[in-house]
C-alpha cells in the first residue's frame, strides 16, 4: 500500500507548532517512515503537488490572500488538522479583533498603503471545514504524534476536554489558587500542556483555550478576591486564545 | 541585450515565508528583492495597554524557533526601566537557557536546513538515506538543547519559567546535572562534526561586512554587553537609535534597518564570532582551526562553520555553567515598578534582538519597539544575492536558483520574527 502523503501549512503564526514535528527528535525518522512527507516548506525545497492524505495547518486567517489559500489547501486535503492556537482560535494576533488595524497599522508601518491585511484574525474553521483541531501555544508534541499515529490507524485521537485542574490533582502538584493565592487560568483552560506552569510556581495563562464548558463567570470573581481588578482580568483572558467565545465574552463582561 | 529573470516563489528550509524576485541583464543584476509575505501580526500594537510581566510570554509569540531570545531581550529592557541588576546565579541561568537555544537552533540549521544543500538533498530526511548516523547524531544533540530549555524553561517552545527579575522557580542542581553526560558527548560530537562539515566545497566568495554584535569585557556574548561594530563604533544598548534606524519598503511586510550614513550591515554568527574570537573557550577556537577558520570570517557560505564553532561554545558554558550551579535563596529579584523607558539587547541565534518600552507608573506599557535580527540583514542578504548571482550568471536558471536559495539560508533568517521569506525568481532581461 502507498504511504499516505503528509503536508505541513503555515498561515501568520510564529512556526512553532510546525517546529514541534522537528522537536520530535525520538520520532521523527519513524514518521518520515511511515508517512510520505509530500509537502513541508520548512523543512524540505521537495514540494509534491497535492492531493494529501493529511494536512497540518498552523496559524490564523489575517491576510487577503490567506483567506483564498485556505480554500485551495480545504481542496487538496482528505483530513485536515489545524495546529495551534492562531489556526483553531485567531491566537494572539487576534488582539486586534478588539481594535482598529488601521491604527495598528499605522503604529508598526510608516508606509501602512504597502500593508494588506484583513480587520479581523480568524481560525481556520471561519472559512472552511476542518477535520481536527489540535490546541495549545504551542501544541503539545505528545498530543500531536497521537493525532498522526491515529489517523494512521484510522481511529479518533484520545485528546480530552476536562480543565487542567484535573490533571494538576493527577499529578500531584499543589493549586497555586489555594496554597499561595496565585490566580490562575487553570480551571477554566483545557489541558494538554501537562501541568507546567503550577509546576513551575506560577498560574496558568490557558495556551490550551478554554475547557469543554467552563464557568469562567466564577472564576473571575474567585480572582477578584484575589485582588485582580477588571483591567487585569480582561488581560488575562485576551491572551493567546483571546478570541475563542468563551474568552472572548467573559473579557467583555469585565470591559467597562 | 538578453534579460533574466529568476524567482523563488517560496523559499524552502526557512522560518517564516520568502520570496526572491532576481532581475539580470548582460550578466549585471539590475534588480533584487528579499520579499517578505509573511502575514503581519502587529506586536508594537496590542503590547501598548498590556502589563510589564507580560512582556516575556507576549513578544516570545513573535518566534517558535527563538523564544528565549525575545524572552531574554524583553525582561533585560523592562529591568533596565525599573534600575533592576540581576547577578549571581539567576544570571547564570539565563546563560544556561540561552546555551540549549542556540544549541537547538544552530543544530536545526545547521544538519536539517543547511546542510542538504552543500550535499545535494532537498531535505535532511532525503540526506538521513546516505548519512544516516549524521542524522541521528544531530537529533540526539538538537535534543540536548530542548532539554536545557525544557529544565530550566519548562518547555522548549514558549518556556514559562522567564520574568522580569528572574525565574518563577529555581531548578534544583540535581535536575541540571541530570543532563551532564548527554551535553559532554554533545560536545565531543560537535567537535568531531567540524572535520565532516569542513570537507564541504565553499564557493570563492568573501564581502567586507560591516559587522554588528555584543561584546563583553570577560565572556562570549549572550545578554550583556555593549553594542560594537567592524568599522569602529562602540555604543551602549540604550545608544542604537542613535545609530541606526528603520525603513519600510514596499516588497516587504517586515521593516528593514540601515545603520546611518553607511547603509547595511551584518549581525549573527559571522559578525558575533569575527568581533568575539577572542572570548572563545579553547575547545571552540580548536574546532574552529580544525576547520581551517581564521578569527575573523567574511565567506557568508562558512555561516554553516561558525555556527557549529558557536555550538561547540554552547555546549562547554552549559558544561561549565551547570557545574558551577548553586540553587539561589529566591528565584528572581525584587522588581519596583516605576515608570520609565527601559532597552535591552541579547544575542539571539540569528544576532542582536533588540527592544525598548516605555512603561507607565502602574506597570502598563504605553510603548514598545522591536528590532529582530532578520530585519537588520534584510539590506545585506539583498546585496549578497545581487554579487553571488553576477559571480554565477553562466549557470542554468535551475542551478542559479538553488545556489541564490542557499545565500539566503547563510542567514538562517527567521521570517516570522522579520514581520513581525523566502521565494527566488530570477528575471533575465
Amino acid at each position: 500500500m502507498a504511504k499516505k502523503k503528509l503536508a505541513v501549512f503555515k498561515l501568520a503564526s510564529c512556526d512553532g507548532c510546525q517546529l514541534s514535528l522537528l522537536d520530535c527528535e525520538d520520532e521523527l525518522m519513524a514518521i518520515a517512515g511511515a508517512v510520505d512527507i509530500a509537502n513541508f516548506l520548512e523543512a524540505s525545497r521537495d514540494v509534491q503537488k497535492g492531493p494529501y492524505d493529511l494536512s497540518l495547518v498552523e496559524g490564523s486567517i489575517t491576510t487577503p490572500h490567506d483567506a483564498e489559500r485556505i480554500h485551495k489547501i480545504r481542496r487538496d486535503s482528505k483530513f485536515l488538522v489545524t495546529i495551534g492556537a492562531c489556526a483553531t482560535a485567531g491566537g494572539i494576533q487576534a488582539l486586534r479583533n478588539f481594535a482598529d488595524v488601521k491604527e495598528f497599522t499605522s503604529i508598526v508601518y510608516a508606509n501602512p498603503q504597502y500593508i494588506s491585511t484583513l480587520s479581523k484574525s480568524t481560525p481556520v474553521s471561519d472559512h472552511v471545514p476542518v477535520d481536527f483541531e489540535l490546541r495549545g501555544c504551542p501544541i503539545s508534541k505528545a498530543q500531536l504524534v497521537e493525532v498522526v499515529g491515529a489517523y494512521l490507524f484510522g481511529r479518533k485521537p484520545n485528546i480530552p476536554k476536562h480543565s487542567l485542574c484535573v490533571d494538576c490533582k493527577r499529578k500531584g502538584v499543589a493549586c497555586v489558587m489555594v496554597a499561595h493565592g496565585t490566580p490562575c487560568l487553570g480551571p477554566v483552560t483545557q489541558a494538554g500542556c501537562g501541568v507546567i506552569c503550577p509546576s513551575y510556581n506560577r498560574g496558568c495563562y490557558a495556551c490550551f483555550g478554554p475547557m469543554e464548558t467552563p464557568n469562567t463567570a466564577s472564576l473571575s470573581s474567585a480572582w477578584r478576591a484575589l485582588g485582580v481588578d477588571d483591567g487585569g482580568l480582561v488581560r488575562a483572558y485576551r491572551g493567546f486564545n483571546a478570541f475563542s467565545e468563551a474568552f472572548r465574552k467573559e473579557s467583555e463582561s469585565n470591559e467597562k | 541585450m538578453k534579460s533574466r529573470k529568476i524567482k523563488v516563489a517560496a523559499l524552502a528550509r526557512v522560518e517564516g515565508e520568502g520570496a526572491i524576485y532576481l532581475t539580470m541583464s548582460g550578466g549585471k543584476v539590475t534588480d533584487v528583492k528579499f520579499n517578505i509575505y509573511e502575514p503581519p501580526r502587529f506586536f508594537e500594537a496590542f503590547l501598548r495597554g498590556r502589563a510589564y510581566s507580560e512582556a516575556p510570554d507576549i513578544t516570545a509569540r513573535i518566534c517558535g524557533i527563538c523564544p528565549v531570545a525575545y524572552q531574554m531581550s524583553a525582561v533585560h529592557a523592562m529591568e533596565n526601566a525599573f534600575g533592576v541588576k540581576v547577578d549571581g546565579a539567576i544570571r547564570a541561568l539565563r546563560r544556561l537557557i540561552y546555551c540549549g537555544e542556540w544549541i537547538e537552533s544552530h543544530t536545526l540549521h545547521v544538519f536539517m536546513l543547511h546542510a542538504p544543500d552543500f550535499l545535494g538533498y532537498e531535505s535532511a530526511i532525503h540526506m538521513a538515506k546516505d548519512h544516516s548516523d549524521v542524522v541521528k547524531g544531530a537529533l540526539r544533540l538538537k535534543k540536548i538543547g530542548n532539554a536545557i530549555v525544557t529544565t530550566v524553561g519548562g518547555r522548549e517552545i514558549h518556556p514559562v519559567n522567564v520574568r522580569v527579575g528572574g525565574f518563577y522557580r529555581a531548578p534544583e542542581k540535581k535536575e541540571l546535572t541530570a543532563l551532564l553526560d548527554e551535553l559532554k558527548w554533545g560536545r565531543d560530537w560537535a567537535v568531531a562534526s567540524m572535520k565532516l562539515l569542513a570537507t564541504f566545497t565553499f564557493p570563492d566568495f568573501e564581502r567586507d561586512y560591516n559587522f554588528v554584535a555584543l561584546r563583553h569585557p570577560g565572556e562570549y556574548p549572550f545578554n550583556e554587553g555593549r553594542i560594537v561594530t567592524s568599522s569602529g563604533l562602540d555604543m551602549a544598548v540604550d545608544e542604537y537609535e542613535t545609530h541606526f534606524e528603520e525603513e519600510h519598503v514596499a516588497h516587504s511586510n517586515a521593516l528593514r534597518s540601515t545603520m546611518k550614513g553607511r547603509g547595511a550591515y551584518k549581525v549573527g554568527p559571522l559578525a558575533r564570532y569575527s568581533l568575539n574570537f577572542d572570548r572563545l573557550p579553547q575547545v571552540a577556537q580548536s574546532a574552529a582551526r580544525t576547520a581551517g577558520l581564521g578569527p575573523v570570517v567574511k565567506n557568508p557560505f562558512k555561516s554553516i562553520l561558525v555556527r557549529m564553532v558557536e555550538t561547540v561554545f554552547a555546549l562547554d558554558e552549559a558544561v561549565k555553567t551547570i557545574e558551577g550551579y548553586e540553587k539561589p535563596d529566591a528565584p528572581c529579584m525584587k522588581v519596583e515598578v516605576k515608570a520609565g523607558v527601559g532597552s535591552g539587547c541579547t544575542e539571539a541565534p540569528r544576532g542582536i534582538l533588540w527592544h525598548k518600552y516605555r512603561v507607565d507608573e502602574q506597570g502598563l506599557i504605553r510603548y514598545a519597539k522591536i528590532v529582530p535580527p532578520t530585519s537588520q540583514n534584510q539590506r545585506i542578504i539583498e546585496e549578497d544575492l545581487a554579487g553571488y548571482a553576477e559571480l554565477y550568471a553562466d549557470l542554468p536558471d535551475d542551478k542559479l536558483t538553488w545556489r541564490l536559495e542557499q545565500a539566503v539560508r547563510n542567514y538562517d533568517p527567521c521570517i516570522s520574527c522579520a514581520t513581525h521569506m523566502i521565494r527566488v525568481k530570477v528575471e533575465r532581461e
